[in-house]
Formats: structure tokens, sequence, C-alpha cells
């Protein structure tokens, strides 16, 4: 026919959802979908093939052609008669709604654009707002408006306005109008919604009303509206109706209170031996229900039901032999949807246990036997009985059965079934492996995606290879994952790289590309195909391939492969670092993998005398040109930069600085980002340093060794003691002092200049380090003077507050105000503590006995905080210290890079260390470097101790504007030496933040972490790779910006309101902590 | 169970959306946006199944038939079995048309209150009721009945009396 010669020409040539008219899309509309189904799965698709076609090509003709003369004469006669039908309903308002209505689903349904829908639906919201709250709404009327409010809301527009009608509406004692409300209600609200309280009540009578409808109506909502608090009210109504005349209320009321299961367990848990009753209700309808709960039940604890195990079987039998009446077969099946149950509820039941397995058996082979394969539901069935085999303690002839169905499945036509049968592949398997070997082909069939398919209605429409499944496929690949060996691992992670690459859904991409990850780390063959494998991961998934990986790809290289090869270790390294500098050009490469590439070029670069330390430099300063919006990679690449240069000189070369690495200097110590600064002067003093101190602090291929703390600060003790006959107070500890002392101390530091309408608290300007041995004993007593709240809480939204600026400064520039802010909070966790420790620690005369790597540790803290602006307090960097810790241990100065995170809970070494090593290598700068000493201040136990909360706070600080001048003046000047390893920064951070929740510091730690903002990509990129810190990383990162927002203006308001009330601001604001604390 | 139940036709519109745990109405609709995308871009010959987890969660599988101009998905998790669901589709289906008398898409659209119906005797509370499509139609016709009785009792007096109060 030439009608369908033209069609399939227009088919080709059009995508696939493209619009038609409203007219071609009416009378396709009334297809009867009855065409599109039969008993038999080959001509079903047949038939809806052709109707699909019919009714596409027609569609498409009218549209190109608009002749509808033509058209006509191609309708059939049936497609006439629809379109009569649809004009019926049209014009005489079909099925008894009104005009309006009708044309409202018209004219939606006729809309071009989203726009013009949307348009058309907000004129329908106006009206309905207009005349839903008109008096005296006739109750058809506002039925159906309600029922246009629903409709308006599944196209996804708001109708809450309506809600309250609905709510009333299913107070009407007229059925119709009753069903509608808790239809609509059941739609529009959840079970917290506050108009839920108006519906309960309703509810409650309803449940009791002697209209089983009116009961059944009640159920529905009691299932999607009841929570956990007025599952009460209810819940007696509910039970009684398990005693209800109609099997169908029974049967609801099972179900309801399984949901009520479901949602609160505890609330029905007396209630179990209710749903055991019902199993033997004499209802099946009611039997089969009360299957569900028990389902649950029995999947949160099977001992407590294996008692049923014989009940279960003889159900299961009595059913599968057809003793249930006619109506609850479903095409020729009896109850199937029971059977499958069932059989869920055994396998449950009898996984490893033998003794309840045995009862099964029968039933099962007889299942197995019978059931009828040529059906779907058959199928079901049938794969319900295989995963019960599988799962149930294993018996050779059904395992051989399941075996049977399950190739059946594999070599079935339609794609659902090998769906099906792959799935019971993988469950089989776990049994008994051999089982797949004879199902390879289907199984890579299943892959490939099937042949060519032969095209309907005699014409071939589409001559192209059939499209392959994606789920079938993605199926597969979890098979081929559960069978993978070290025998066949190279084939499948090659096909599953192969699929990764061609997927575009990220989401199946990430899970991919990790499964890769686990079975080339647990079966690679050889390193080489390892790190091929790694790099082709990375390649095409890096951004989407999760940090751990990258970290755990940096320590296995570091690490090498377990076996104390060193010969293995450095060939793995070399053909890591060999295939890199190939990689490293390609242009686009993911950050992450960029990141890992810089590490390893860093660290093993030069390691084997094959390349020279200025070709990988130049290499690096390459990726940092081509990836200059990067920071992170950045970061990692002078980094590996300064490595590679710091082995150069270790190893007694004389290094010459290519020119763009040079500039690449000059450009990142102007750089806007503080860790980028860091880095490049980080280098440039390391490059100055002597031989001997290069090879203390930037060891060899040290990463992967581990690095002790001290942790009792034992080294501290005889300063400690010193600082004491000094006449400095003893440390107290935080939960001893008193909220309101914090308060107190970091008020008047900090307020002094910029305020003076708050109140003084002058007497506690102790802490302040250069005053602070001689006025010790002050700050303790006064603040235990003042009103103590001891709270932590109240402590932390003290902080908050006073980290604002005050009302009256408002005025004030913001950059200004925020910087403030900013400030404070950076100090705060310093001079908030008036300890005498910090006093003792703040003196330049310190000199620390074995402690010198905390030391260290603080130098570098301090020195990293003070490139930004923000951070400037910090950053008086004590040089003494640094100096004396340098001349103290140089080299062992990593140790307190380790030190955070190890503060959490002893990591695993090994995880750590990669990066550890190199924060540690950054970290050892400044301790070498004894120029950068000066006097002042930041008291060592208080950055040791960062992982520590307690001991953090107690520290004791310099003036903060008086350190902010120094680092201004001489911040350029002698920062060369004093930046030092921004790296740490961000672990300490962390460290820092992860333990002070606990001892109810966080505000604190939030300040610090907002400060930091700009850090952040630090904070994540390099934030320590163990496992337990991702956690915290993942919490971190997520605070600063909730902070960051509402913090200034919000804060500011409840500042000002709680003065109108009468209350210093820093006394209170709970609220606003909480606000952001969310 | 069952988490959700979507009819929608081959341009993406939503006909019915019914989800048995509470999501706020954008999130339906991102939700139904993001399953069409999925669906219209499967190719026929395919199986009906669908592993849902990027956009319903973990734990997700997605069965979906498509009959003439619509698209009938259940999305539901590891306690259903795939086969069986898509049987439920049809059990829907079927007891749609015995509703409408060879249902179209326009029935559907027009009705959606007794789709809800319907969908309410086949499935209550995510948990499968009813597998009969003649069983379906017997609660649905009983509905229908009494309801009709009670408009006839209480709608029609009520709404003259307040049109003689007017």
């Amino acid at each position: 026919m030439c009608f369908e010669k033209l069609s399939t020409m227009a088919l080709l040539s059009l995508p696939r959802n493209r619009r038609c008219s409203f007219g071609a899309l009416l009378s396709s509309r009334t297809i009867p979908l009855k065409r599109y189904w039969s008993e038999s799965d080959d001509t079903s698709k047949e038939i809806r093939n052709q109707v699909r076609e019919r009714g596409q090509c027609w569609e498409i003709y009218y549209e190109d052609f608009g002749a509808s003369t033509v058209l006509q004469q191609q309708l059939n006669l049936e497609q006439l008669k629809t379109i009569g039908r649809e004009l019926a309903m049209g014009s005489q308002g079909g099925w008894g709604l009104s005009k309006e209505y009708l044309d409202l689903v018209k004219s939606i349904g006729e809309a071009r654009s989203k726009a013009e829908e949307d348009r058309i639906v907000l004129h329908e919201i106006e009206t309905l707002k207009r005349r839903i709250t008109e008096p005296d709404v006739p109750k058809r009327k506002m039925k159906e408006f309600i029922i246009r409010l629903v409709y308006i809301e599944m196209l996804g527009h708001d109708a809450s306005f309506g809600y309250i009608h609905a709510v009333k509406m299913t107070h009407d004692d007229s059925l119709l109008l009753k069903r509608t409300g808790y239809l609509a209600v059941t739609l529009f609200l959840n079970e917290d919604h506050e108009l839920i309280m108006l519906i309960v009540n309703t509810i409650q009578k309803d449940l009791k009303s002697d209209n089983y409808l009116v009961v059944c109506a009640a159920l529905t909502a009691v299932c999607k509206l009841i929570n956990e608090e007025t599952i009460p009210a209810v819940l007696p109504q509910v039970v009684e109706l398990l005693g209800h005349g109609k099997e169908a209320v029974r049967k609801k009321a099972v179900m309801a209170l399984h949901r009520f299961h479901q949602r609160a367990p505890p609330a029905v848990a007396h209630l179990v031996s209710s749903f055991r009753k019902k199993l033997c209700d004499n209802d099946p309808g009611v039997m089969g229900a009360s299957l569900c709960p028990l389902y649950d039940l029995v999947s949160a604890d099977p001992s407590s039901l294996k008692d049923l195990i014989i009940s279960f079987v003889s159900i299961l039998k009595q059913v599968a032999e057809h003793r249930l009446p006619k109506s609850y077969d479903y095409h020729n099946m009896p109850a199937p949807f029971i059977q499958i149950r069932l059989l869920k509820i055994l396998a449950l039941l009898g996984s490893g246990d033998k003794h309840a397995s045995e009862n099964m058996y029968t039933v099962l082979s007889d299942i197995f036997r019978k059931c009828d394969s040529s059906s779907n539901i058959g199928n079901s069935i049938l794969y319900e009985c295989v995963c019960c085999v599988s799962s149930i303690y294993p018996n050779s002839k059904l395992l051989e059965a399941a075996a049977e169905v399950t190739s059946r499945f594999l070599k079935g036509e339609s794609h659902n079934l090998k769906y099906m049968g792959i799935d019971a592949l993988g469950r089989l398997i776990k049994i008994n492996p051999d089982i797949a070997e004879e199902h390879q082909l289907a199984v890579i069939d299943c892959l490939e995606g099937g042949r060519c398919r032969e095209e309907f209605m005699g014409t071939k429409l589409i001559a192209k290879d059939a499209d392959p499944d994606d789920t079938l496929k993605r199926k597969t690949f979890e098979l081929l994952y559960k069978m993978t060996k070290s025998s066949n691992v190279e084939v499948i992670v090659d096909r599953m790289i192969d699929y990764m690459i061609s997927i575009t859904d990220n989401h199946y991409k990430t899970e991919i590309a990790s499964r890769c990850v686990e079975l080339a780390e647990q079966f690679a063959p050889s390193n080489q195909w390892f790190i091929q494998t790694m790099n082709k991961v990375f390649e095409h998934a890096g951004d989407l391939v999760n940090v751990k990986v990258a970290h755990n790809l940096m320590r296995l290289i570091a690490e090498g492969f377990g076996e104390d090869d060193e010969g293995a270790d450095s060939q793995l390294r070399s053909s890591a670092v060999e295939s890199y500098l190939r990689i490293i050009g390609e242009p686009k490469l993911p950050s992450l993998f960029l990141q890992v590439i810089c590490w390893v070029l860093g660290e093993y670069g030069t390691a084997d005398g094959k390349f020279s330390a200025s070709y990988i430099a130049g290499k690096l300063c390459d990726v940092a040109e081509a990836y200059s919006n990067d920071n992170a990679v950045k970061a990692y690449a002078v980094t590996a930069i300064m490595k590679v240069f710091a082995f150069e000189i270790a190893a007694g070369r004389r290094i010459e600085l290519l020119p763009e690495c040079q500039s690449l200097i000059d450009e990142l110590s102007a750089s806007h980002s503080t860790d980028l600064q860091q880095r490049a002067y980080e280098m440039q003093a390391i490059l100055e340093l002597d031989v001997h101190a290069v090879e203390c602090i930037m060891p060899m291929d040290a990463s992967c060794e581990d690095i002790e703390v001290d942790k009792s600060l034992s080294f501290l003790n005889s300063y400690v003691q010193q600082s004491m006959e000094n006449g400095a107070q003893p440390y107290i500890p935080e939960h001893e002092r008193s909220g309101m002392f914090n308060i107190g101390s970091f008020r008047s530091e900090d307020h002094r200049e910029t305020s003076s309408h708050a109140l003084k608290f002058e007497a506690y300007e102790l802490p302040k380090p250069s005053v602070a041995p001689k006025s010790l004993p002050v700050p303790h007593s006064s603040s235990t003077e003042l009103v103590p709240v001891p709270e932590p809480t109240y402590v932390q939204e003290v902080h908050q507050a006073a980290s604002l600026p005050p009302v009256s400064d408002a005025g004030a520039a913001e950059l200004k105000l925020r910087l403030e802010g900013v400030q404070k909070k950076w100090g705060r966790p310093t001079y908030s503590s008036p300890s005498p420790s910090a006093s003792s620690s703040s003196s330049s005369s310190q000199k620390p006995v074995n402690g010198v790597t905390h030391q260290n540790g603080l130098g570098n803290l301090s020195s990293q905080s003070r490139d930004t602006s923000y951070n400037s307090k910090k950053s008086q960097v004590d040089p003494e210290k640094q100096k004396l810790a340098a001349s103290l241990f140089g080299g062992s100065s990593s140790k307190t890079e380790k030190r955070p995170s190890s503060s959490h809970k002893t990591p695993k070494p090994s995880s750590s260390s990669t990066i550890d090593k190199s924060h540690g290598t950054t970290a050892k700068v400044p301790n070498a470097d004894p120029a950068s000493q000066k006097a002042s201040q930041p008291p060592p136990p208080d950055l040791l101790d960062l992982g520590e909360s307690t001991v953090s706070e107690s520290i004791p600080a310099p003036d903060p504007f008086k350190q902010l001048e120094g680092l201004m003046e001489s911040g350029q000047v002698s920062s060369n030496d004093n930046h030092t390893a921004a790296t740490t920064n961000p672990i300490d951070l962390m460290g820092l933040y992860s333990n002070t929740p606990t001892t109810g510091s966080s505000g604190n730690i939030l300040d610090l972490a907002a400060a930091n903002t700009g850090d952040m990509n630090l904070l994540s990129e390099f934030s320590n790779p163990v496992s337990k810190n991702t956690e915290t990383r993942s919490t971190s990162t997520a605070l600063p910006p909730t902070k960051k927002g509402p913090n200034p203006q919000d804060s500011l308001e409840k500042d000002a309101v709680a003065r109108q009330v009468g209350v210093t601001p820093s006394g209170k604001n709970p609220n606003l902590f909480r606000d952001l604390f969310g | 169970m069952i988490r959700a139940v979507m009819v929608m036709n081959t341009q993406g519109k939503p006909r019915l959306a019914k989800f048995y745990h509470y999501l706020p109405p954008e999130k339906q609709q991102e939700l139904i946006r993001s399953v069409f995308a999925v669906l219209s871009n499967r190719p026929d010959n395919v199986s009906d199944f669908v592993e849902a987890d990027s956009i319903f969660g973990p734990d997700s599988r997605l069965v979906y038939k498509h009959y003439a101009t619509l698209y009938f998905v259940f999305v539901f998790d590891s306690s259903e079995n795939e086969l069986a669901m898509l049987d439920l589709i049809q059990v829907f289906v079927e007891t749609l048309d015995k509703c409408f008398k060879n249902v179209c898409e326009l029935d559907i659209v027009f009705n959606f209150t007794k789709i809800h119906t319907v969908l309410d005797e086949i499935v209550f509370g995510g948990q499968v009721l009813e597998t009969s499509s003649s069983e379906v139609m017997k609660a649905v016709e009983e509905i229908a009945r009494l309801e009709k009785a009670s408009n006839a009792i209480t709608l029609v007096p009520k709404s003259v009396s307040s049109w003689q109060t007017r």
C-alpha cells in the first residue's frame, strides 16, 4: 500500500518522540490499549507493533500533508468509531463532568509547549482559587474543583490552597464525596502535614461506619496518612476490623496494620500473634494479605517464625495443587502472588537451616514439575523457586531443576526471561560456580545485545541491529562481576571498561568504575595490567570515581603489592611513571587522575634515574599550566615539582630551575588561593636549604612510613614545669572551666578595639600572650564570678554571637565586618583559653625537650594559615619555635602531620600513609629553616593537639590584631620561610573538627571551617584518605555554606533582637546557633 | 513493596501518578521526568525492566509496559518479583479495559479518579491486594453503585435545599 511506504519513509526521517498535532494525538489516544496485548507474547508484540506503526504513520501522514480526505480514506472503521466517541465525549461532557473540566483537560492536551501548558494551568489555578472560596459552592461543583486540583497537582503545580477543602470533603456523609475527599487527601498530604489532625477524627469515625466502603476508604487513607504519633489513635479500630464480616475489609485491615508495622514496628509489636492468626483466615485473600507483614517479620528475624514453616509449606502445597477457588487463578495459575510471597518467605526461613529446608524440598520439586513455563506468571513462580532453592540448604536434585529452568530462561527469546535467567544464574553460581560454564554463550549473547531482529508487518522498517538492552547488559555485568576469578579478570574488566566508556549514565558509570577498580585490585594478574587498567578507568570516569580510589591507587603504588620484593615494587613504580608520562600529554584528563599522576611523578618520577628531574618538572609545569583553573591539580603539581627538586638536592645534585618552573612559582606565589601561594613559598624555601636539611624533610620514598605521635605530650613536661616555676598557672581542662569564661576572654580581646558598647570584660585580658605571665590568676577566678554557663552549647552560641560584628558597627563596610568576624572565629580557639600552659607556651623562651615534632606541627599550622588574610592571626608563626623545632628534630616533623589522622581512632597506618607523606614532606620545610624564627607565639600544644579539642581549646593566643599587623608587615618578607605545609591545614582542621563536636566546642570549629572556606577545596582535596575521614570531610565541607549564607544578616538581626530584649548579645543567641547549625 | 505507580503518555505527560511514600509534588515531577527520559530512550524489543537505582535510590526496580500511547510504570523494591509485576500491570490494564470497554488514553485522562479507585483495589498501601480483574471489577462496580445511591439519597436533597434557600 502506498500509504505504508510513505509512512515508512516518514518514520525513518522523524525523531521518535516528535510532537504531533493534537488531532493526530487525540485519535492515537483513542487506540484501545487492548489491542496491545494478547495471550501469547509473540503475537502480542506483532500486533503491538502493527498498531503502533499504524498509529504513528497515520499521525505523521496527517501532519505532513494535512489532507484530511486522504486521511479519512486510510482510517479503518474502528478508528472512525473512536473518533466519533471522542467527539461525543467532548460535546456532551462524557463522564458526567462539566464542560469546564473537559475544556481544561483538552486545552492542556492541545498545548504545544510546556510554557503554554503552564499558562493554562496557572490560569486555572487563579480560577479555582477564586471559585473554591466562594460561599455556597454546591457540593457536586466542589467535588469537581477538588478533582481539578488533583489534576493540577499531578501536572506539577502547587495546589496547596485547596488542601483544606479536600480535608473538608472527607467529612461529608455522601460516599461519593467522602471518597473523593479521601483520594485527594491521600494524594496531597503527607503523614506529617498539619492538616492531618483534622482528618484523624473523621478517620476514626469512618472506621466504625457500617458501610464497608466507607471503612475501606478510611483504611486506604490510614495507610497513607497515619504516622507514628497518630497510630495509637486508630489502632484499636483497625484491629477490630480484623474480625469484620467482609473479607475485603479484613484484607485491608491486615495491610493497614502491615503499614503500621513498616512505619513504627514497636507500635504494633503486640500484634504479631494476630498476623499469625490471620494466616488461618477462612478467606484465602486475607491469608494472602497476612503474608505481607509476615514476610517483613521474617526478613527482620527469621528465627521468630520458624515454627510456621510447616504451615507455610502446606499452604503453598494447597495453592499449587489448585485447591483454591477458581477466582484466585490468574491465567490458569493458582494465586500466583501468594505463591511468590510464600516462596520468598520460605527462602528466608530455610536459609542455612538444613532441617527447615528439608520440609520444603517436596513442595518445591512439585512446583518445578507442574509449573507452566509458557506463561509469564508461570515463569515468575519458577524464578522465585530458583531463588528459593539457591537460598535454602542445597539439595542436588532441586539445584538440577533450578539449573534447568535457568537455562530455559537464558535460551528464551524474550529479554525479560533472559534477564531473569541471568539473575537466577547469579544466584546459582554462588552454590555451584560450574553452572555458569554451560551458559557462557547465552551470557555473552546478553552482553552483545542479541541478533538482528526481523521487522514486522512484512515491510522491513528499521533495518538495524537490535538495540542492545541496557538493563540486560547491566544485569549481565553484575553476573560477570560475581563470576570474576583471577583467570578471567582481564577479559571481564576489559569488557566492563568498554561498556563504561560507552554509557553516559553517570550513576551507573560510577558504579561500574568502582567495580572495575575493585576487581582489578583483587585479581590483578600483573602490575603492568593493573596500572593500565586503572589508567583507563581514571581516564574515562576520573571525575566519577571516589576520591578514595585515587588514594588507594597512590597507596598501592607506594606500598607495592605487599610482597617484600623491593624490585617488583620499584618496577611497578617505574612502569607507572612511564605510563603516566605517556598519558600526561593527552588533553582533558579528569582532575583526579591528574592528581594521581602528579603525585606519582613527584614521588617516583626520578626514582629510577631514567628521567631527569628537569624533564619531569617540565611535564609537571605543563600540567599546571594546562589546567590552570583547577587549583587542586596545580597544588599537586607544584608539590610534586618541589619533591622532585628536593630529591635532587638531597642526592647532592645541583638543580636548575627551568624558566617555566620559575614563572609557575612566581604566578602561584601571587595566587588568590592561599594554598597555592603557600606551596609556592614552601617550594622556594626548600630550594634554598642545604642538602642535609632537605634530606631530613624530604626523605626518598617515605610515604609509607609510619609516624609516631606522642599523644601525651610528655616532652613538654619539663617545659611546663619550668613555666609553672616561673609563675604560670596550671592548665585547666575545658570542662572545668565555665563557658562564661571563654566568652569573657574572647570578648575582651576582640571587641576591645572595635566596640565599646558591649559588656566590658576587661578583667579577662589575661590570655593575651604578651600580658599573660603577669596577670595569670585573674582570668580564671573572675570567670567563675560571672554567671557561669556550663553547657557547652552555650559556649558555642556565644562564640557565634561574638564573632558577629557588633550592631553599632553594622554601618561599616561589609567586607571589613566580615573580616573581623572571621578573625574572631579564627582566634577563638586560641585566645579564649586563658590557661597557663598557653601563656607559658607562648613565650619565646620555650624549650621543648622531646616534643619538638609537635612544635613543628604547630609552626606549620600557624604559618600556613597566615597566607589568608583571614587566617592572619595565627600567622605569627612563632618562628622561634620553628627554629627550635627544626634544629631539634628536622626530619621527624613529618610525625606531626600524621597526627591528625591518627587522632581519628588509629587509622591503619598504611592507608593514611601515602597522603601523609606528601604532607609530611612539605611540612618539614620550616623546621629546617632556622632563619625564619622570630619571637612570638602560638603555643605548640595548640597545634599539636588540634586533634583533641580539649587541648586546643585551652590554647592561649597572641593578640590577634597585633599578629595581623605583624603579618602585614613581615608576612611578605618572611613569607618564604614561613609558608609551610598548607596541606596540613585542612587536615588539622578536619581532625579538629571531627573531634570537637563531642567536646561541645563545635561552634568554634565551624568558625574555623568557615574562615577557611577559601580553602574548602583543599579540605576536600587533601583531607586524609583514611576511610574514617571521608565522613568527617563530608560534614565539614557541607557546613561552611550553610554557615556562610545566612550568617551575617541573620545573626545581625538576632543580635539586634537580643539587644532589644535587653540581653547582651554575646550571652544569648541560642537560636542563632541552632539556625546556623541547621 | 510497590513504591510508585505511574501512567504517562508517550509525550511524557503524566496521566496518573501514585506514590506510596509521600513525595513533594516537585520531586514527583522530577521522577516522572527522569523515568520518561529513560523509557523513551529504550528501544522496542528489549526487556521491560529497568534498574532504577539512579532515579529512586538503592534497591529499586522499575517495570514498564507500553500500550498504544501510554507507558504503565511500576516501581518497587526487591521484595517483589519483576515478572509478577509485569503481570500486575496486565491486570491493571485489563481491569481498566473492562471498566471502560476498550479503554484508551482519553478514558484515563478524563476519569482519573476512577482509575485511582481501580488501582486502590489492586494495590493497597504498596502491597498487592487483588490480582483477579473480575474481582476488582466487582468491587469497583459495587463502589459505583453505592456512590450513586448515596448521591441519590444525600446529594440531591442537599443541593436542592441549598438551591431553595438561595
